[in-house]
């Protein structure tokens, strides 16, 4: 018998599991793959080393900082900062067809851009940012989160371009709702990039999972690898215990579950039916390409560009096609600060992610798939040189994976990457002893999940000696 | 335990709570919140680790007397007096 079961090795079950464990609660964290990491996992092709999602840790502070969420999760879980080692970026840029803003780690420098560029807002952008809801208040409970995000923004800031710039990252990093985004979401985002923006560790994301994993082992923790649930067993409106692929029975007195809102209801076996339509509908595909030089040799030394090729920024599922290439994230995991003891990565790397429909890509057979794959990665590196230099030329190798692909590694409906777009704040269920982590419970990102199981196991799973 | 001796239990606690710190320094009268920056989360954490650690209960209520090493201390004595130090 356990006291909490976990399902799910990604960034949220696995810091749950770390909280748990170190404080002497029997736990057992179970994950359907044959690897931990979930949404940001890693992967070896060709002899190189692939993250799957890892563009920029968000949240980013300096070694010494106490506050913000990235020291507050290593005190919870009693990580070094240099466990993580995050290199600074060099700089990123919001890049419409007309307009430009650069920013970095200091809000002053996209102060600077917005004065230079517009401005007749720069006032109405500080009063935005002074008006943005604090850490602290965002538990759901204050009116103010669930309000639109764009009808804020338009009392605010009266220029509409600078209003659809703004949003456009924060959207691509955080946004599982189509069109517009709870006002709660965005100034967690807000804060998390431009408050505080982006880091990466040379290593990647293998870093932050194996410190995650070596903690959670070290403290007793289980962790069971191809060991997918497939029901959570009720009895009398409780969990009872799981049972798992292979059929093998384990009880617990409470289980935390990653696996999304609604991919948790359709384990539990008192439910016959769940409302599929409330799943998330956003997914992308990622199309990486290794080059023969490092970005900088051709002039690129952006860390992340958040392109869109139209005035209006349109966040939302493609109906009629696979993909959609008016808006997209270019990353260069070469531009950060690396410490020079540590050197640089071996590849130059650009990486593209594009929004993508779901089902479009699941209806296609395997010869027609394979083609696709190579037809959108063109279109999408396509796109993306109408922002920054071309680099096809000095292209080596690529990889390109879609929404079939992410929804076979995480079970997550439709591939959603941010889940649902209602989300559970509160991590409750319909039963009374699961509860939910992770992108559906609210906090999304590397950080997010891993503050959301922290603070969720702190909540559910703690409170009894 | 002797009052020095929760003392250095203290120091390890905070040691282990927030590694990259330099405890060297820590004034024993001035609160945790202004030199650390600890918040409600770390608080709860320093509490579950004198249970974990020495089966020390300390109620809701109480919380505010760990707010700085000198009343944290003066506040432990008499419930970790019958402790022997491991
Ligand atoms: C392409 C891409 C790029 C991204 N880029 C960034 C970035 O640059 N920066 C950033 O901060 N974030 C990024 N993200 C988002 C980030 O990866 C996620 O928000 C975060 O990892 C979510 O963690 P989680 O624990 O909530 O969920 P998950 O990682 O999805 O964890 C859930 C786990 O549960 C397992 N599971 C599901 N069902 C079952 C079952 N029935 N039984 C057992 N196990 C099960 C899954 O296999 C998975 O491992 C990116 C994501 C993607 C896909």
């Amino acid at each position: 018998m356990y006291d909490t079961i976990i399902i799910g090795a990604g960034m949220s079950g696995l810091a749950a599991g770390i909280r748990l464990a170190h404080f002497d609660r029997r736990v057992c964290i179970l994950e359907r793959h044959y690897t931990i990491g979930g949404l940001n996992s890693f992967y070896r092709m060709g002899g190189r080393d692939y993250d799957v999602g890892l563009h920029a840790v968000t949240n980013f502070s300096e070694k010494g900082a106490r506050h913000g969420p990235l020291a507050k999760l290593l005190r919870q879980l009693r990580l070094r900062w240099d466990d993580f080692k995050l290199a600074p970026q060099l700089g990123s840029s919001i890049r419409f067809s007309d307009a430009e803003l650069n920013f970095g780690n200091d809000i002053a420098l996209l102060e600077a851009e917005i004065r230079k560029q517009f401005p007749g807002q720069i006032d109405n952008f500080r009063r935005l940012v002074a008006s943005l809801l604090d850490y602290d208040d965002l538990d759901g409970d204050d009116p103010r989160f669930t309000r639109s995000s764009r009808e804020v923004l338009a009392e605010t800031i009266s220029d509409p371009l600078l209003r659809e710039m703004l949003l456009c990252p924060l959207m691509w990093y955080g946004n599982a709702r189509e069109r517009d985004m709870d006002f709660g979401q965005f100034c967690i985002m807000f804060r998390a990039c431009y408050l505080e923006g982006f880091g990466r560790p040379l290593k990647g994301v293998r870093l932050i999972l194996k410190h995650l994993v070596r903690k959670f082992r070290g403290l007793g923790g289980e962790l069971k690898l191809r060991s997918g649930v497939s029901r959570i067993h009720v009895e009398n409106g409780r969990a009872v215990g799981v049972v798992l692929d292979d059929g093998t029975e384990l009880q617990a007195r409470r289980i935390l579950s990653s696996a999304g809102a609604i991919e948790t209801m359709r384990l539990c076996d008192d439910i016959t039916e769940v409302d599929a339509a409330r799943a998330g509908q956003l997914s992308f595909i990622e199309s990486v390409s290794i080059l023969d030089c490092q970005p900088r040799e051709l002039g690129f030394d952006r860390t992340i560009v958040f392109y869109n090729d139209s005035p209006e920024f349109h966040w939302e599922r493609p109906e009629n096609a696979l993909c959609d290439t008016r808006t997209g994230v270019i990353c260069s995991p070469n531009n950060y600060a690396y410490a020079p003891e540590e050197g640089e990565l071996p590849d130059g790397v650009i990486r593209i992610t594009t929004l993508a429909n779901h089902d479009r890509w699941c209806e296609l057979n395997e010869p027609q798939y394979r083609a696709a794959k190579l037809a959108q990665y063109d279109r999408a590196v396509e796109a993306s040189v109408r922002f920054m230099p071309d680099f096809r030329s000095r292209v080596i190798d690529t990889d390109v994976f879609t929404p079939k692909t992410i929804r076979r590694f995480t079970w997550h409906d439709n591939g959603a990457v941010y889940g649902a777009p209602d989300k559970q704040l509160d991590g409750s269920t319909h039963l009374e002893n699961v509860f939910l982590c992770g992108t559906d419970q609210g906090f999304v990102g590397i950080v997010g999940a891993i503050v959301s199981g922290i603070s969720m196991a702190n909540r559910y799973c703690l409170q009894d000696p | 335990m002797s009052p020095a001796e929760i003392r250095e239990e203290i120091l390890d606690i905070l040691a282990d709570i927030a590694p990259d710190e330099d405890l060297g320094e820590l004034k024993d009268e001035v609160p945790f919140r202004e030199q650390l920056e600890l918040d409600s989360m770390d608080f709860l954490d320093i509490v579950m680790e004198l249970r974990k650690r020495h089966r020390v209960q300390i109620p809701e209520e109480d919380y505010h007397h760990l707010a700085s090493m000198q009343s944290t201390v003066t506040y432990l004595e008499p419930k970790m007096k019958d402790i022997v130090r491991s």
